[in-house]
């Protein structure tokens, strides 16, 4: 169980990628399609995802629209998961949440991906000082306790962010931005991918350092390629599998954390949609009326579950080592 | 070994250092006035000076960071924006057992339950009851602690009536279960996991096979080969669950209204109570840095294949 690829799932030992290449992610499908959790999964989170993004399409209701005749109801034929102390729908608030939970999943996860690629994938071609630096840097964020520093760069920084472009919109053209509440998004996976980074960094660094050294590597370097191309070409694309894996955790941890920065309300503010927001306004509600605060709760679950099937399944398929 | 703890300790003043700088500058530029925050809104700007000048506010950036570095070293926190002329670290400490409390109680019901799982699980590998046991911890630590909780109250209280709804009354009352499970919850199946993995990993070694040929009796096999090794790894994870502590510390004590370290995190935070975020923050920063050192030299005391050069 030491030899390199049982420690590095998923990466092709020398002399077998190149020649591969497509048929990896063939076979990879097909691996993962084998696992029905992990496919239900999938298409759990592109229903929710796909929801969210098409939310103005294909809520039933405005997610804003009250109707206190019509409040804290029991799931029916007019409003499928019910209605909140309001009156508002709940499905249409729960497919508006997936709306920001998908923006700010993706972008925080996109964001913290592309800094922890390039900045692992330096530190460990580079090495010298430039990897010192690096790392400790990622030694220092990892002595924070993540979800703490996600909630203190959110206060802190995001009054100053809204006050600062609220004096410049004017001059950049986009007036209303700063009331607009996009603001609190920006801030959000902002937050989000500094702190995710340096996990990424590690895990990219420790496949580089472990790939720099393989033969197909030397080879190119010997050939004249330049230190970009052999990055680009031949690490990036060796490294990626443990990277796949990895988003995909993140993703359902991405999620978690937008809900529970906009449950503090330090998120996405109200009336902006969240789950984080339902969550918070329905935290009373168990004793009453428990469908308003398991609804949004479940939800954040089934996510989060999936995500981790997906993930699960990935590492698997990926370990060219299979089982 | 001893370099190596050297090394580790020394270490540990540049993270707080860099730590105390990032939480520094983040509250400094951070908007919304403290003196507001303690005065109110419609103050006599003669009285808001002076207060600032009391405080120290109006000092130059690098003047106060030093400052604060230096009345820190000597355990001084300054005094809590909120609670006015209430030492930052008396109002913490008793914060700070609560939460101790809440968290050990927490991670004794994870490894408690966790372990034994594991440990049938690997057992009947490949049954149902092992699929059971892995499936249903890993649906429990992807549930996110606003649903157990709220679930928890639905049955325990709400339907059965067997335990309070919020409140804190220390180890021994009936008010810390339910905290206390959820807490376990989301670290229980990485403890089963790797339990099971591990006892795995233990079973088909071949002093077990000799345990059990020269006729020791199984549960004497169990205990003191299999068990006693597959544990191991354990500890490892004990350092990695600092970490998911603190977040629950957050949400579950607000949720539960009990007065610990994380509920006044979130509350300081409302209030721009800087300097007892300050302090919370570096806290933190500063157990779990030791907590992971505690526990990698722990590491060769337990295993002493384990040797740090």
């Amino acid at each position: 169980m030491t030899d390199r690829a049982a420690l590095s799932p998923g990466v092709p030992v020398a002399g077998e990628a190149p020649v591969k290449g497509r048929s990896l992610w063939r076979v990879t499908w097909s691996r993962f399609r084998r696992r029905k959790v992990a496919v239900a999964g999938l298409v759990f989170i592109l229903v929710v995802y796909a929801a969210g993004i098409f939310a103005p399409w294909v809520a039933p209701y405005d997610y804003r629209a009250q109707n206190l005749d019509k409040a804290r109801q029991p799931p029916s034929w007019e409003h499928p998961l019910g209605t909140d102390e309001l009156g508002r729908d709940i499905l249409s608030r729960l497919i508006w949440g997936a709306r920001t939970a998908a923006v700010v999943s993706i972008l925080a996860v996109s964001l913290g991906t592309l800094y922890g690629v390039v900045l692992g994938a330096l530190s460990g071609y580079l090495g010298g000082w430039v990897d010192s630096l690096i790392m400790r840097l990622a030694d220092i964020l990892f002595a924070f306790p993540g979800m703490l520093f996600v909630i203190f760069i959110a206060a802190t920084i995001k009054p100053g962010f809204v006050g600062f472009v609220a004096q410049h919109e004017a001059a950049l053209g986009l007036e209303g931005l700063a009331r607009s509440g996009y603001l609190d998004y920006v801030v959000v996976f902002g937050a989000l991918s500094f702190v995710g980074w340096p996990g990424m960094a590690r895990l990219v660094r420790g496949q580089v350092l472990s790939l720099k050294n393989q033969e197909f590597v030397v080879a190119a370097q010997a050939l004249g390629a330049s230190t970009w191309q052999v990055v680009r070409r031949h690490l990036l694309p060796n490294a990626l599998p443990p990277v796949l894996v990895a988003v995909s955790m993140g993703l359902g941890h991405a999620v978690t954390a937008e809900v529970v920065l906009s449950w503090l309300g330090i998120g996405v503010q109200p009336p902006n949609p969240s789950w984080g927001t339902m969550i918070w306004e329905n935290r009373m509600q168990w004793r009453i009326n428990p469908h308003l605060l398991l609804m949004p709760a479940a939800t954040v679950g089934l996510v989060n579950l999936s995500f981790q099937f997906i993930g699960d399944a990935l590492n698997d398929a990926l370990n060219p080592r299979g089982r | 070994m001893t370099r190596y703890i050297i090394r580790r300790l020394l270490w540990l003043p540049v993270v707080l250092l860099a730590v105390s700088f990032i939480t520094f500058t983040l509250g400094y530029y951070a908007p919304g006035d403290p003196v507001e925050v303690m005065l109110g809104q419609r103050v006599n700007p003669a009285a808001a000076e002076r207060l600032r000048e009391e405080l120290g506010l109006n000092r130059p950036f690098l003047e106060r960071y030093i400052d604060f570095v230096l009345r820190a070293l000597s355990g001084d926190f300054g005094e809590s924006y909120k609670y006015r002329g209430q030492p930052v670290t008396d109002l913490i400490a008793d914060k700070v057992w609560v939460s101790v409390q809440l968290g050990l109680a927490g991670l004794t019901l994870a490894f408690a339950m966790g372990i034994p799982l594991g440990i049938l699980a690997a057992l009947k590998q490949g049954s149902w009851l092992d699929d059971l046991i892995v499936g249903t911890t890993l649906v429990l630590n992807s549930i996110p602690v606003f649903f157990t909780l709220p679930m928890l109250l639905l049955i325990f209280v709400r339907t059965l009536h067997w335990l309070p709804s919020s409140g804190w009354g220390g180890l021994f009352d009936s008010r810390i279960i339910i905290p206390a499970v959820v807490m376990a919850l989301p670290g229980l199946a990485v403890i089963t996991r790797q339990m099971r993995a591990s006892t795995l990993d233990v079973l088909y070694q071949d002093y077990v096979r000799v345990a059990r040929a020269k006729g020791l009796p199984e549960s004497t096999v169990m205990v003191r080969h299999v068990v006693r090794n597959a544990l191991l790894p354990l500890w490892t994870i004990l350092g990695l669950s600092l970490g998911g502590l603190v977040e629950g510390f957050f949400v579950i004590e607000t949720l539960y209204g009990i007065p610990g370290i994380g509920a006044m995190a979130v509350d300081s935070m409302f209030t721009r109570d800087y300097p007892m975020i300050m302090a919370i923050t570096l806290l933190v920063a500063a157990s779990f840095v030791l907590a992971n050192l505690l526990v990698d030299i722990g590491y060769t005391f337990l295993d002493p294949r384990i040797r740090y050069d």
